[in-house]
């Protein structure tokens, strides 16, 4: 009766596991492998060891393309943090209509990432964009959102914004869960509602934090679609030329199979330190209820 | 086995193999019974779509035995070139002539010299620019669908009147700064109005400025981006950055439109002269047709007159990628497109020049292009030019579009931005060369 069971079992996972052989493990073991080849799509592979990763470390669009990300990195995920945040707190008040505003806030987190960007080309467009009348109405002029190498992935980090309704989903589900009993016992030590988030909220909602963390520094390190539509190329000079789309047009552009594979797994490796060195240094500011 | 799990498999193995031979019903659905399909993608959409497919319609009228079938694909490049490496491409791609290099080098086309040849598409059939750019190592990769010639577009109503004609616009490029200087208009606190014209306006060809200035990229072996011609060329565009200042120009320049609507900057008036392509007075008929305008030759260097009439050249092109199930099919609808009558119908429908050598009458006379004898000289002229023939084009045209804003910005001196295109091309072109080349 187990076997059969186990056999049924095994079916049912089948679809799911052929596809994670077919579309995942195949995948990522065939970029490996490229990566230690010259792999031009139409001709056969040949191996050339490690060459395309010595040539990555010479190739000094790669460090351009990869410090636009980190610092696209250390800008967004913070924001996008402490916005999700303080939406998810306010929207777990108790007001009249809140899962209307819950829906609103969500919303946009729906909107496709080309559509994003071609919004955004007109929010920040230099003559009839919002964002223009508004400094114009308060008398300051603004910068070339698109257009000034200095401020186009400080204009890509303020739209990564409207991206945080679905960490704020999250935050509130993790709020929900943090014990009324809590914040009585802190009203009864004198906590006032600053006293209260600080010392109980922030605490108790630390791991989903972490786990949001992590997760928005592995989504901020992919960032693609949106800059790829607003700054074509990554123009102004490249100062809006991200990682993944380096890698996008050495696979497709350049047809540089090989060294975009190589490039995949130096951002994995990226990805992977990143999210260790988040952990580490969670540790100590992460409170877990088996603690 | 129990029944149950050799149902469950059998339906598994089912969906599966409709997946795997789906692709192929469908490609077939729409085809004609006893004719042979021949799968044509192409890049167009819209109005340029809506006139390959009529020529699409007539070829299958004209015929029963081969059926076209058109699809409009977007990437088309990319597409073709991994559909080409699954095995499965399509009978016809319609890509750019700028790619002839790129794919011939992978492999991924038909060589169609032979074929063309011995149906009398030959070098004397065509005009030769455009021709050449079709031929890569001494074989014939496309044949054109659309071509272009680029010229400068110009307001005459925005000019003052002792220019406002063909004849009396400055024909040199010093003749255009002085024009420029002119005309261009600020606000009170600094603000650009009005550009009389702007280097970096569409900025779709920075490749080719030095050029204009009677340089080159490549010269067969190596490339010659920081060459004195191109130097000089990137020094009168930064130019403009100083006369206008960068950030004015960024700043005005992010309110434009594009280029297919009625925002652009040209019809709005926001830009006195544009560098464009034949292509142009089609978009103005269709989003301002009230916009008044003319071409003239883009200005040569005053030191130059040697380049006087210089055109860049470009077309949209027919090739059948390798591995294309029906070779001999495709060509035939390839060869009923370069038809007189047709290739002129085809081009008037798109508003552009024909490719052809010989070209009717009746072609210019009805034109809705005012201009179509001025681009169709360009075509012809000696002094005509198009992007360099290097497998790496794609990376080249990068490198230059980032020298290009790097100057505009007044990030980097041209000296400086040209050098460092020079270094990172010909280290791709050297890792190009032993990898692809196998040289």
């Amino acid at each position: 009766m187990i076997r059969r069971d186990a056999r049924i079992g095994i079916l049912f996972a089948l679809p799911w596991i052929l596809g994670f052989l077919i579309f995942m493990t195949y995948p990522l073991i065939a970029s490996l492998i490229s990566s230690f080849t010259n792999f031009s799509i139409l001709r056969p592979p040949k191996g050339i060891g490690v060459q395309n990763y010595v040539e990555l470390f010479h190739d000094e669009v790669f460090y351009k393309s990869l410090s636009n990300t980190l610092l696209y990195v250390v800008g967004a995920v913070p924001l996008t943090t402490v916005c999700a945040i303080l939406l998810a707190l306010l929207l777990n008040t108790k007001v009249k209509g809140m899962s209307i505003y819950r829906t609103l806030f969500f919303l946009p987190t729906l909107v496709p990432m080309v559509a994003l960007g071609t919004l955004f080309l007109w929010v920040f467009n230099g003559d009839y964009g919002l964002f223009k009348q508004a400094f114009l109405k308060v008398g300051v002029t603004p910068p070339g959102w698109l257009t000034d190498p200095t401020w186009s992935k400080w204009t890509l980090i303020l739209i990564s914004m409207w991206g945080c309704g679905q960490a704020m989903v999250i935050y509130l589900a993790g709020l929900q869960d943090v014990p009324v009993s809590l914040y009585e016992a802190a009203e009864l030590d004198g906590a006032k509602s600053f006293a209260k988030t600080i010392h109980v909220t922030l605490p108790m909602i630390s791991p989903v934090i972490l786990f949001n963390v992590v997760m928005s520094i592995i989504g901020s390190l992919q960032v693609f679609a949106v800059p790829y539509v607003m700054f074509p190329g990554g123009a102004p000079a490249r100062s809006a030329y991200f990682y993944t789309s380096y890698l996008y047009d050495n696979a497709f552009q350049y047809q540089r199979m090989g060294y975009a594979s190589a490039m995949g797994w130096v951002l994995f490796l990226i990805t992977l330190s990143l999210t260790l060195i988040a952990l580490k240094l969670s540790e100590k500011h992460v409170h877990y209820e088996s603690n | 086995m129990t029944v149950r799990e050799v149902v469950g498999l059998s339906i598994a193995a089912g969906v599966m193999a409709v997946a795997a031979y789906g692709g192929d019903l469908v490609v077939s659905r729409q085809g004609q019974p006893g004719r042979t399909t021949v799968v044509y993608w192409e890049k167009w959409t819209g109005d340029e779509a809506k006139e390959m497919r009529k020529v699409v319609d007539a070829f299958n009228k004209s015929q029963d035995k081969i059926f076209v079938q058109y699809l409009s694909i977007s990437g088309v490049d990319t597409k073709t070139m991994l559909a080409t490496a699954g095995g499965n491409p399509p009978d016809i791609a319609g890509i750019w002539q700028e790619q002839v290099a790129q794919f011939s080098d992978a492999k991924a086309l038909t060589d169609l010299t032979e074929m063309a040849n011995s149906n009398g598409l030959g070098p004397d059939y065509y005009i030769k620019g455009y021709y050449d750019a079709l031929s890569y190592r001494g074989h014939l990769w496309a044949l054109p669908s659309t071509p272009a010639s680029i010229a400068l577009h110009v307001r005459p109503d925005l000019v003052p009147a002792d220019v406002a004609t063909p004849e009396t616009f400055p024909k040199t490029i010093e003749g255009l700064d002085k024009l420029v200087d002119r005309i261009s208009k600020k606000s009170s606190n600094g603000d650009l109005e009005m550009a009389g014209f702007l280097p970096s306006n569409p900025g779709w060809w920075n490749y080719a400025w030095g050029m204009y200035f009677g340089g080159k990229l490549f010269d067969g072996e190596n490339l010659t981006i920081d060459s004195t011609e191109n130097i000089r060329a990137f020094n009168w565009i930064a130019s403009y950055a100083t006369r206008f200042g960068a950030k004015e120009v960024q700043s005005f320049q992010s309110g434009f439109g594009t280029f297919a609507s009625p925002q652009d900057p040209f019809m709005t008036g926001k830009v006195a002269t544009e560098i464009n392509g034949v292509w142009k007075g089609s978009y103005v008929r269709v989003f301002r047709p009230d916009t008044k305008w003319f071409a003239v030759p883009f200005p040569y260097p005053e030191d130059r007159k040697d380049l006087e009439g210089h055109a860049c050249l470009s077309q949209d092109v027919l090739t059948i990628p390798r591995g294309a199930k029906h070779v001999k099919e495709a060509f035939e609808f390839m060869r009923f497109v370069q038809r007189q009558d047709v290739m002129e119908g085809l081009c008037k429908g798109h508003g552009k020049n024909s490719p052809l050598a010989k070209v009717s009458e009746e072609f210019f006379a009805t034109n809705n292009n005012k201009y179509i004898r001025l681009f169709d000289q360009l075509a012809r002229s000696p002094k005509a030019f198009t992007a360099p023939q290097i497998g790496i084009l794609n990376q080249l045209r990068t490198e230059m579009d980032v020298a290009f804003q790097e100057v505009s910005t007044q990030g980097k001196t041209p000296e400086v931005a040209l050098h460092d295109a020079q270094k990172r091309v010909t280290s791709l072109w050297d890792t190009y060369r032993s990898q692809v080349l196998d040289k």
